[in-house]
Order: C-alpha cells, then structure tokens, then sequence
C-alpha cells in the first residue's frame, strides 16, 4: 500500500524581507538581545516581537529596558545599563543625535563644511573641542530621543508591519516604509542602543551630561608584515572593536580566517574573543596582540582576493621560518623560490647577486646551499606576477601535513606526552612528529574540559557498540580551556554552516558558554564572492611595507568625527543611504564602543565605499550567533544585501541538496526531519510538508525553551507529543533539539524527570539493539553514561536515520561519512527517544547543564553535531506552531502520553480517522497522528513513552514502530516493526523487530524537500492565530487535506498552508509522479506563496515476517 | 623538480631502479618468519633476473644492481634499507641486526645520484622499508617485529612535508606484506583480518580518502606500481599461477599495463615483488 501525504505548509509573511535580516545584521546587538531573551524568557517566540521591537526600542534607552524583560542580559552586563540612555555619554549619543536629531547638528557640520571635511577636521579636532558639540548634541539627544520613541511606538503600534515579525526585518522594513530619515533615526537609535551596550560600563564612569573623556588605553598590534600597528582604543572596547580597526588598516575584507592573539606567557598564546571585552581577556597593560591567521582556508585558491592570501602567505612564512610548519629542504627551497618571486619579480643576474637572498629567510635553519637552491629555483619563475607566485606559494604549502595544524601539549592518558593538533578536518594526535590518531569531526560527539583534562566523545566505530571518551591531560586549566575553545571554532567554522547559537545561560549550569560567533568558512566564502572592488593595491615589500597610504587618513582620530561623518553621509547619500547607514552603523558601532578612543578616519572612507565589512560585532553576546548572518550583510550596500541573503538562501539550498561540506549538517536537519516523517511514516504517510519559513533563526534560538516551557504547561501527554512532535515535525528541531537540550537546560528541566525515568528504562533495550551490531546504538550503552550522553545519542541516531532515510532516497553520499556508523535501528530508537523525549530531553538537559557552561569555565562541553540547528530550530518554530494550532484545535490528539505501546495494530479505520485528524492534525501533523496513535496505542506494552508511531494512514493496515529497539525491549509479543530504513540500512533495521512474534513489516520512506530559502528571521515565534481551517476532499485514492492556519506574528501576518495528501494504492502507483502533481497543484493553487517542505512518506507493505 | 612531489599527479614516478643480486646464502641463511621448503636458488635466481630485465628493458629504467653480498643473505631485498621520496633517501636501520651492513652498499649507489641522504644512527631506531607505505599523499609506518616508534620518528623526521601516521602490524613482518600501492590513490589491500585493520587504521589516519582494491590473498596485495611517462599506469603483481584469484582482481585495473611476476622462491623468505627494489625518481637537472 502506498500512502502518499503531502503537507504543504506555506507561510506567508506580510511584507517582511530578507532586507530584516539585514537589519539584523546591522544590529547585532538585536541579535544578541535575542539570544538573549531567548535564553532568559521562555516566552521568547512571542516575545520576539517584543525584541525585534525592543532592539529598535532599546535604542530607545528608557523604554526598552523597562518594557522587555528579555533585553536584561544587557542589564546583567551592567545594571546601570537600564537607564543607559539617560548616561549616554555625550558622543555615544552624538551620532544619534546627528542623524535623528539632524537640525542641530548638521547645522553643526554644515557650519564645519561638508560632511566629510567635517568629519576630517573633526577627526583632526583634538577632544576638547569636540565636547562641546557632545554637550549640544546631548541636548538635541533627549528631543531626539523623545521623537524617536514616538517613532517607535508608531512603528509599534503599526505591529502589523512586518518589522515585529522578523527581528532582522524589523528594522529594515520599517525603514522603508517610513522615510529615509526615520529609517536613519531609527537605525541611529538602535545604534545608539547597541552603542549603549558597550558603552553601558563606560556611562557609569562617566558623569551623565559632563564631557568626559574616555578613558583609552594604547593597543600595539604585531602585523604580519613585520609592521607595528598601534591605536587606541576605549578602555573597554571589546574584541572585535580592534580587530576590525586592524583589518580596515590592512585593507582586508576577508578578515574571517584572521584573528588577534595575545600572549600570557611566552608560551600561551590566546585570540582575543572578539565578543569580549579586551580588558576582560588581557590582564596586563601593555596591550600587544599579534594578527594571525586563526583558520588556515584549506584550499587558498579559494579565497577571492590577492591580499588575503598574501596575508597568508606571511603567516606561513612566518610558521616556516619560526619551525611551526615543517618543510624539507626542497620544499623549504621551493617556497622560498616563490617568495623571491613574489617579492622581487624575476630573477635579475644584475640585480639579483648571490647576496641578496640573505637578506630574506626562509628556513629555521638557512644554509648556504639552500639558498642556492632558492636562487636556483627563483630564476625558473619567470613571468610569475606576484600574486601568481604567491598562489603556486599556497598551493605548494596547503600540502604540507602541519599546514592548518594548531599544536598543544598534552599528556595521554598514561602519562605520555602527545601533542594534540586541531585543524580544518578535526583532531590529530602526535606523538613526537608521528600521528598517532586521528578524530575527524564527524567521528566527534562531544568535546568537553573540565580543570585540565580535555576530553572527545567519540562515535563507535565500526563493529563496535559503544561511544567512547578519551581523554587527555593539558599543562592546565587555561590550557584545557583554550584547547576546547580551539576546537569550538574551528568546527564551527569549518564543519558548520552557521555558528552554533551559544548555551543559554541557566541557574546552575556550570562551564563555559562560549561558542564561536564569527562567521563559518561557508559563510565567509559566501561574503566574499560577493566582494566587489578592485583589486586593491599593496606593497608586497614585506620589510617596509607601509598601509597606511591606502587608509589615506591618520591613525588617531577622534570618533566622534566618524560617527557624525557615517551619520551625516548616510543622509547625503540619499538613494545609497541605506548602505552607507548600514556602514554608518557598522562604523556607530565601533565608534561608540571606540568612544573616546581615537579613530580611525580610513574606516569612514571605507564606508563610504560601503566595501567596509561591518564588524559583526557581538557585542559582548557570546551568544549572538544568528546575528551573523545578519551581521555579514553591514558592510554591503542594500543590492549587496540582497545578493548576499539570497546567495545565503541559495548557499543553504545547495547545502540542502547537494554541497559536500556542509551537508552533514543539512543531513541532520534533514535526518531530523525524517524524525518526523518517520513518525509520519509509521503512519504509513507520505507527507509532503511544504513551508515557507519567514527568518526563523533568531527566533527559533528562543524556541527550544518555549518548547520546554510548553510541555510543562500542558498535560504531560501533550507534552510529550509536543515533544514528540518537535522532534519529529522539526525534523531539523529533533536532531536539533537535542543539541539545544544539550545547550539549553530549559527545556530538560520540566520534562528531566521524567526523561531520566524514560532513558533509564528505554536504556536497556537499545542495548540490544547494539548488540545487533549497531555501533551508533550505544544509546543503550550509553544509559549508563549521562543523560547528556542520552541525547547526544539521540541526536545522532537521529542523524542516522536521516541519513538513511535520505540515502533511500536520494542517494548521498554524505551518509556514508556522517553517520556511517548509525544503524537505522539507533535512528528509530532515537526517534523513540526524542519522542520520549521529554524524557530524554530532561536527561538532556542534565546533561546540558554539565555541558552548558556557567562562565566558571571549569568545565566546558561542545557537541559538534548540532550545526543544522539553526534551521532545525526554524522548523521547530513552526512546527511549534503547529503545536500551538494543535492546541488550539483541540487537543483530541491529546490522547494520551503513554505512547508506549509499541505493538499495536492500527485498525484500518483509523485511516479515515486520520484523515479527519489530519485535518486538524495536518497542521500540526505529526504531532497529530501520534497522539492519534498513542491514543489507539494506549494499551502498549508501553514502558515508555515511545508513542505511538504506528499511524495508518489511509489504508494501511500495518502500523509501523520505529522506536523499535525500546519496543522491542519493553514491549510484549505481537510488535509490528517498521521499516524507516530504506534499501541500505533496510537489513539492519529489520534486525531490529522484536523476537517475540510475528511482525508485519512494512517498508516506510520518508522524503523530506525544504527550501532552505527562507532564512528570514521566521515569524517563527508565538504570534496570534487569526484563523485556521481544514478542508478536506477526497478522491478515488487521494486524501487532501488542507490546513490554512494564519499568524500574525510581530505585525506580520502570516499565511500557513499545510496540505496532506494520501495517496493509496497499490504499488504502482508512480510515488514520484503523485508527489510532483501534489507539489504542482499546492504551487498552482497558492501562487503566491512558497513551498516550504515536502515531506514524503512511502509506506508499503512488505510482508509479515517474524522477527529476525 | 616540484616540492611535494609535484603532487599526486606525479605520484608511481621514477627513472632509476636499485636492485641487488641475490647471494647463495640467502638459501639457507636468509631470515624467515617460519620453516618452509627450501628456495630454489636457480630458479630464485631467474625470477629476479626476471624481474630486473622487467624495469630496465620493458619499463625503461636505469637499473643500478649492486653485487650480492654472501655474508648478508637478505641482501636482495634491499626495500628495506632506504627509504626515497623525492630528493630525499633515508637510510634505514634495518630491525634485523644482521641486516644492518646491507645499508652500505645502499649509501654509496644513492650518493652516486646525488640523492639528500639521512642515515638513521639513533641506537634505538629500527626500520625496515617494508614497513613504510607512501601513498603520494603521506606515509604509512607499519610499526612491526622489525620496526619500532623512534625509526617512525626519524622517518617523520627526514619527511617533514608529509604526515606519517604509525600503523600497528601483526601477523605479518611487514606493512606492506599486505598492501601496497596500486595506483595514484588505490590502496591493494589483502583480505586477512590483520590487512584489514591495519586499513582501517590507515583510513581513519589520514585526511584522504583512498580507493582500495581488496585481493584475496595478502602476498599477492604487495604489487609495485610505477608511473612511466611512456606507459602510463604500470602495475607488477604476482602471477595468477601464484595467486589465481588475486590475479584476477587485478586483471580488473583496466587503465593499468599489468605485468604478471612469478616470486614464489623468494616469497618463501618472506620476499615480495616491492622488496627487491628501490624505486627513484631522479628529476633532471635543473
């Protein structure tokens, strides 16, 4: 029998646009105002709305820190930080007052000529005269800021604009809507916000209306090149404030691969977070950092400009000459021969004597006969142009084993001294020069430090049953730390598509909640692709080179001039205002947490030109990783920023389908949503979901807790099907979830309990299944380890079973690396689990608190599976919707908890039953049909809360169990088995079913299609449903059932269409050619809406078997 | 003339062969992991001589052969005493101790071609060449009977530009007792349970991931890959007189000029095809 469901979802957002992300990324302080709100309020999908608001209003000082409780985090930063506006200090808030409140001081820079004279002069003006324009501005601030929580409260009040909805979108829409000025104003006043932020300390020190000055301290910073670059900056100017005022010195866009270190010792060497505060990182005064290279692109050729890989070339050269980075003596000859070239041209006999590659070093240890060889080598590139030379350098260099390779010292376990190396492709063990081991990441579950050991969680391999963790000894707790903290980020970047939102910060949670919040490889690539200027000059001279000619402007100027300049110029522009406003916010942003310090004139010429990459600044959020995205976009001009966010949405897509590098995290979404589908598929369905998600990234961050805080609000039964749900309709969400559970105690704390009781029991069984040769299982094995472990697990059964799934199919290939080791078995048992979940996800949240760190930082753990989560999290989003809609509908579906039954036979009837439900279920679909099952299930042998899978969708008649292993073991005799797996995994699966008796088997294939395009901050959160209805027809062998639920989300209102479509037949029904009609007609039908996913789920029965 | 070896591409080159002769006393004095029938020498002899007129007349390399050594039986297998790659020859310090002077007559033929020559003088390193597996991309390091961790080290050492990943070895004297190289980036792995794991371990080493032809009979996965400018893809393995099956699996190479070589008296001294050379590959002059 074949069941073909579709389930359209379409998701209308009013007006918002990708332009929000923008925004977003403008403000990264929104972000992490966000996040933050996320992690503190549960309510956060609501909320978000509120913050997206609240991030405009927080520019607003007043009104946000008193409307939104979730903007607090600021608050924790600094208490004073609620009446921040209020202590502004004069030129955090002269740039606001420039832009909003224009009359005054434009008047000012008229006075002073045009805006970039001003700014000049400004520049030049030494402090003292720029105060009092600090004073005049202040005053035109309090006008100012009154008009501009008028402003605000409009575009409130005007929620329905879609600016609410989107938090990103918020403001850029707004800002179209409303005229360009009140764009600038309001943009200015978030600026002003975010200026607060950093600022916030400083206002306490500072006297509110006095001019005082800032207190600045002198930053040196060692360049590649040899040069010194010095500056200074605001005491408390974070990371990233300088870092980008470096980059900007050195001409360079492609900064992500780049960072600042710092030395503690001789020895230890530290990168600056650039989230951080500087003062917070670096105890002693001097400050003195040297620029890096912190991510060693494997593939140099990649990078899109010249001076990028010539900053990389230095670097080498550097680790070659320094001994880092091992070469032979031909290669040691070789590079240097391309270092001559690029350096000096072709060889001249006149020029060139046999002295004057002394002058260059090119080895640890030169020797004459080397540089001979160099000489030698030197004349055969001939007609090399510099920038050749130096790639045939790179390409030459990526090769060589240490390239990329960053070495700490450890001990093993016995005692023996090993040197861990963390590169591109995960960990490396050496022992002297030998590799002695190797865990690439995907091999890698868990990375964690607690005082000074450091420990990886490592996938089963082949043949073997269980997870194991190894651990290793570092010198000390600071070496610990900063191995893990290594590891973070150079799996963030270069094995995720998107950083990894941070742990939200929870009571009682101990360790470190850093994560990496710059940009991944695959974003930075995407950025840069979009780099558009010419090739910009550079001196190669690596002895004099001198940069500063580029910025044409001197090192030490007083923001204040900047600010006004980004400000004033934004208006000027007029048509590219928003561009220039996006870099004047970029700059704002600098600027004010510069404050006081001197800047940097070039990074105002550089916004001009809108080239500047706007330091996503993080602000201090560790946590704003969504804000990434958003913030790549600053430094673009608007046509940029779309370019950039539909490459982003196309970037996601080809991950979607078929990028290499990036898939395993799609394969997680992806797998994650199979969840689903497999709960669906037990149902015998092929769904078809198709959503359109409106910007989900933000907001989904805040979702997890909601989800957790749900469940605790309703019955223990929706709970759980929620939970279910989540997991299973997410798709992304479960697999998600559990990384988020990991992250987030929230969540685990209503549900721990009961989790903990759940994996306990459901633990043995999935022994059983490892038995079977299931490596991945382990979650069984694992029981005996934390509940964390238990999700861990989860997640990565799920994963598998995606993978499997997915492999059916569509044939990837990425199964074969990612999950391998996963048994279809684990995944169904996983899917157990996360259904279970509550259960499991408590234990998650145990297990999270271990993981998530409190900024003790005693100990840390990071699971490097979550990457999809971001999307995952969208899809919670909406399905969490679902959930609500569910609710809302009535909770027929409430049925019961006690999924456990594993073995039931659904009755055919509930074939048409289903149908019914599914209208209503349809929204909320999987979730829907499990409590439908559950319900029918109720009798189950039901130990756990596995819940029901087992649907019949239209004619089935066999119910599958995916949970199988935990099934199997709880459960009595007659279990019908499942087969999510398709062809590949089909045989392990099948090993699953439960010996006790006979099973029907049925074959189950899910397919899921999403389109990744959506990356708008979703409307995702709470938002009101205005209406839903469920149409259903029926035809000869087709069910449809159609479930339009709109949401008015932040001012957005938001069109969901869920369609799903049984189709039952015999075999020969043509799956593909059904699937392709339904998604024609849901497009045909809808055109102006967009399919977000389609959920296929195959079920056929195979044959009644007995258990193997 | 590149450094790295011009990349995988170049991977199988050479133009000079080393070849030894093989003594009488190899007979009755060669070492030998267990008792077996006792080597024909005549017919040692003429599978060698074989094998030598196989590089120098078909493959069209520059044979150096030293002369047999009577009081080095195992003098014929001369794999064992230097490891080269590229520029670059290390010699070894064989785990046999009655091996050890085999390495003098090495030195003095790779000076002769002005090769950057590394002798291995730590008293506590061991290495037979046999157990150093260079896939193009980095090396594999069979730590066997004959080869321990400071010999690996002092390999790492001496090839700084490639990872050399240790491998654990038994049942087998060496690595490549099992395995060898049989294309730019295919593995010839046997099917024994020790082949395969040490496979598995050179997988999850190394960053690459390589193609593997799985044979049936682990002496027969010991085949020698060259890549001759003239021929392409080479490929010597062992006789399907010796080993049908195996044969078999690499009659299936269909871009590769197989050339079958008998070695069954050899092989009873625990000798493979790859053991009785050194392949080098001597770049022009600049």
């Amino acid at each position: 029998m074949l069941c073909l469901s579709v389930v359209t979802m379409t998701t209308e957002v009013g007006s918002e646009t990708e332009v929000k992300k923008d925004s977003e990324q403008l403000g990264p302080d929104k972000a992490k105002d966000k996040p933050e709100e996320a992690s503190e309020t549960p309510e956060n999908q609501k909320s978000k709305e509120a913050s997206s608001e609240e991030a405009q209003d927080s520019s607003l000082p007043e009104p946000t820190s008193q409307s939104s409780p979730s903007s607090q985090k600021k608050q924790k930063a600094s208490p004073e930080s609620k009446g921040i506006s209020r202590f502004l200090p004069p030129w955090l808030k002269k740039q606001k007052s420039y832009t909003l409140a224009e009359p005054k001081d434009e008047p000012k820079k008229k006075a002073t000529g045009e805006e970039q004279v001003i700014e000049e002069s400004e520049s030049q003006t030494p402090e003292g005269v720029a105060q009092p324009r600090k004073s005049l501005e202040e005053a035109a601030e309090n006008h100012h800021n009154a008009k501009a929580d008028d402003k605000e409260k409009q575009s409130v009040s005007s929620a329905e604009t879609p600016q609410l909805v989107k938090e990103d979108g918020k403001e850029m829409e707004v800002e179209k809507v409303a005229e360009k000025k009140e764009e600038n104003e309001e943009e200015k006043e978030k600026r002003e916000t975010k200026e607060v932020q950093t600022a916030e300390i400083k206002t306490d020190d500072i006297p509110q209306k006095s001019p005082k000055k800032i207190k600045t301290v002198q930053c040196k910073v060692m360049l590649l090149d040899g040069t010194e670059y010095s500056c200074d900056l605001e005491k408390r100017a974070k990371g990233q404030v300088l870092f980008d005022k470096v980059c900007e010195h050195l001409n360079l866009l492609e900064k992500d691969y780049f960072g600042l270190l710092f030395y503690e010792t001789s020895e230890q060497k530290n990168w600056l977070d650039p989230s951080k505060e500087i003062k917070r990182q670096i105890r002693s005064l001097p400050w003195i950092f040297t620029f890096n290279v912190k991510f060693y692109p494997p593939d140099p050729s990649q990078l899109t400009e010249d001076i990028t890989r010539y900053f990389l070339c230095l670097q080498l050269r550097q680790d070659i000459v320094s001994g880092r980075l091992p070469c032979s003596f031909v290669t040691h000859a070789l590079l240097g021969s391309y270092t001559l070239q690029a350096e000096l041209g072709d060889h001249d006999p006149e020029e060139h004597r046999r002295d004057y590659i002394s002058e260059f070093q090119f080895a640890p240890n030169q020797t004459q006969e080397m540089e001979e060889k160099v000489a030698e080598l030197h004349k055969t590139h001939r007609g090399l142009t510099p920038a050749q030379a130096d790639s045939q350098f790179l390409e030459n260099a990526k090769r060589l084993s240490m390239y990329g390779v960053d070495l700490h010292h450890a001990k093993d376990s016995e005692g023996v001294d090993i040197m861990l190396g963390v590169c591109a492709n995960g960990l490396l063990i050496y022992k002297d020069r030998l590799r002695i081991n190797r865990f690439a990441w995907p091999k890698i579950l868990k990375i964690s430090y607690k005082r000074s050991n450091f420990y990886i969680k490592v996938r089963p391999a082949e043949l073997e049953q269980f997870e194991s963790t190894i651990g290793f000894k570092l010198p000390n707790h600071r070496a610990a730390k900063r191995l893990w903290k290594v590891c973070v980020e150079h799996h963030t970047f270069f094995r995720l598509v998107s950083p990894e939102q941070p742990p939200k910060a929870k009571f009682l949670t101990l360790g470190s909640k850093f994560r990496y919040s710059g940009r991944t490889q695959a974003q930075t690539r995407q950025a840069s692709n979009l780099i558009d200027r010419p090739a910009p000059y550079f001196e190669r001279t690596s002895s004099k080179r001198v940069s500063r000619s580029l910025d044409g402007a001197p090192m030490g100027i007083s923001d204040q001039s900047l600010r006004d300049f980004s400000a004033t110029g934004g208006q000027a522009a007029g048509d590219k205002i928003i561009d220039t406003e996006a870099a004047g916010q970029a700059n704002l942003k600098e600027g004010g947490r510069e404050d006081g310090s001197p800047v940097k004139t070039p990074q105002l010429e550089l916004t001009q030109d809108g080239k500047i990459n706007s330091l996503r600044v993080d602000g201090e959020n560790i946590y704003v990783r969504h804000s990434n995205l958003m913030l790549e976009d600053l430094d673009k001009t608007q046509d940029d920023l779309l370019k950039h966010q539909a490459s982003i949405s196309e970037l996601k897509r080809n991950f979607m389908e078929s990028t290499p590098e990036p898939r395993p995290n799609e394969w997680e979404k992806r797998r994650i949503t199979p969840l689903s589908l497999q709960t669906q598929g037990k149902k015998g369905d092929h769904i078809f979901q198709v959503k359109t998600l409106p910007g989900k990234e933000k907001q989904w961050i805040a979702m997890p807790w909601i989800d957790g805080a749900k469940p605790e609000e309703t019955d223990k039964s929706l709970e759980e099907e929620i939970t279910s749900i989540l997991f299973s309709k997410e798709g992304f969400g479960a697999s998600t979830r559990g990384p988020f559970a990991a992250a987030s105690p929230g969540p685990a704390e209503g549900a721990a309990g009961e989790q903990t009781g759940a994996s306990a029991a459901a633990a043995p069984p999935p022994q059983r299944h490892a038995s079977r040769a299931e490596g991945p299982c382990t979650g069984v094995s694992n029981a005996d380890k934390s509940s964390h472990e238990t999700l861990d697990i989860v997640e990565e059964k799920k994963q598998a079973e995606f993978g499997i799934e997915e492999t059916v199919v569509v044939d990837e290939t990425n199964k074969g690396k990612m999950q391998v080791a996963t048994d279809a078995g684990e995944t169904c048992k996983v899917e157990h689990l996360s259904k279970k979940d509550s259960s499991s996800l408590p234990s998650d949240s145990s297990s999270s608190s271990s993981s998530s760190e409190s900024e003790d930082e005693e100990v840390g753990e990071y699971q490097p599976h979550h990457r999809a989560i971001e999307e995952v999290i969208r899809e919670e989003q909406e399905e969490e919707e679902d959930m609500k809609r569910k609710e809302h509908e009535e909770k027929i579906q409430h049925v019961e908890a006690t999924p456990e039954g594993s073995k039931l036979n659904v009755p055919v009837e509930h074939t048409q039953v289903t149908a019914e439900d599914l209208v209503q279920k349809n929204t909320v679909t999987v979730a829907t049909e499990e409590k439908k099952l559950s319900e029918e299930v109720k009798q189950d042998l039901g130990q756990e809360k596995e819940e029901e899978q087992l649907k019949l969708n239209g004619d089935v008649s066999h119910v599958d169990i995916d949970v199988a292993p935990q099934l199997i073991c709880c459960s009595e005799p007659p279990v019908v088995k499942t087969e999510m797996v398709t062809i590949s995994d089909a045989t392990q699966r099948t090993e699953i079913s439960t010996k006790e008796i006979p099973i029907v088997q049925t074959e189950t294939k899910t397919i899921t299609y999403e389109s990744s395009q959506l990356d708008g901050s979703a409307g995702g959160d709470a938002g009101m449903l205005v209406s839903a209805q469920t149409i259903t027809s029926e035809s000869v062998s087709t069910t449809t059932t159609t479930h339009i639920t709109k949401m008015v989300k932040g001012g957005v209102s938001e069109t969901r269409i869920e369609k799903r479509i049984v189709i039952t037949g015999d075999a020969d029904i043509d799956h593909d050619e059904a699937l392709a009609q339904a998604i024609k007609e849901a497009k045909e039908q809808h055109p102006d809406m967009s399919v977000t996913r389609v959920v296929v789920h195959k079920e056929t029965e195979i044959a009644e078997e007995d258990e193997e | 003339m590149a450094g790295l070896g011009g990349g995988p591409a170049a991977f199988g080159r050479c133009t000079h062969a080393v070849v030894r002769a093989l003594p009488e006393s190899l007979c009755r004095q060669a070492l030998r992991r267990s008792a077996g029938p006792e080597v024909d020498f005549a017919r040692a002899e003429r599978e060698h001589q074989l094998y030598v007129g196989v590089l120098r007349g078909k493959l069209g390399l520059q044979v150096l052969e030293l002369p047999a050594d009577e009081s080095l039986p195992d003098c014929v297998f001369v794999e064992d005493v230097a490891v080269v790659c590229e520029e670059t020859a290390l010699l070894t310090r064989p785990g046999a101790p009655s091996r050890r002077k085999e390495v003098e007559a090495m030195k003095r033929v790779l000076e002769s071609l002005n090769l950057n020559i590394v002798e291995m003088v730590d008293e506590n390193a061991t290495l037979d060449g046999g157990d150093v597996l260079f896939t193009g991309r980095e090396f594999f390091v069979g730590l066997s009977r004959r080869t321990n961790q400071r010999g690996a080290e002092i390999l790492a050492d001496t090839f700084k530009d490639y990872a050399v990943s240790t491998v654990p070895v038994h049942d087998s004297l060496h690595l490549k007792g099992f395995c060898s190289m049989a294309g730019p980036n295919l593995i010839a792995i046997g099917s024994s349970e020790a082949a395969q794991k040490a496979l598995k371990t050179m997988q999850q080493m190394s960053d690459h991931r390589y193609d593997k032809l799985t044979v049936p009979d682990d002496a027969a996965a010991n085949c020698m890959y060259l890549n001759i400018p003239s021929k392409g893809h080479v490929l010597l393995h062992r006789a399907p007189e010796e080993y049908p099956e195996s044969a078999k699996v690499f009659e299936k190479l269909k871009d590769h000029m197989l050339i079958p070589i008998a070695n069954t008296e050899l092989e009873k001294v625990d000798g493979s095809l790859t053991c009785c050379a050194v392949l080098i590959n001597k770049a022009s002059e600049l």
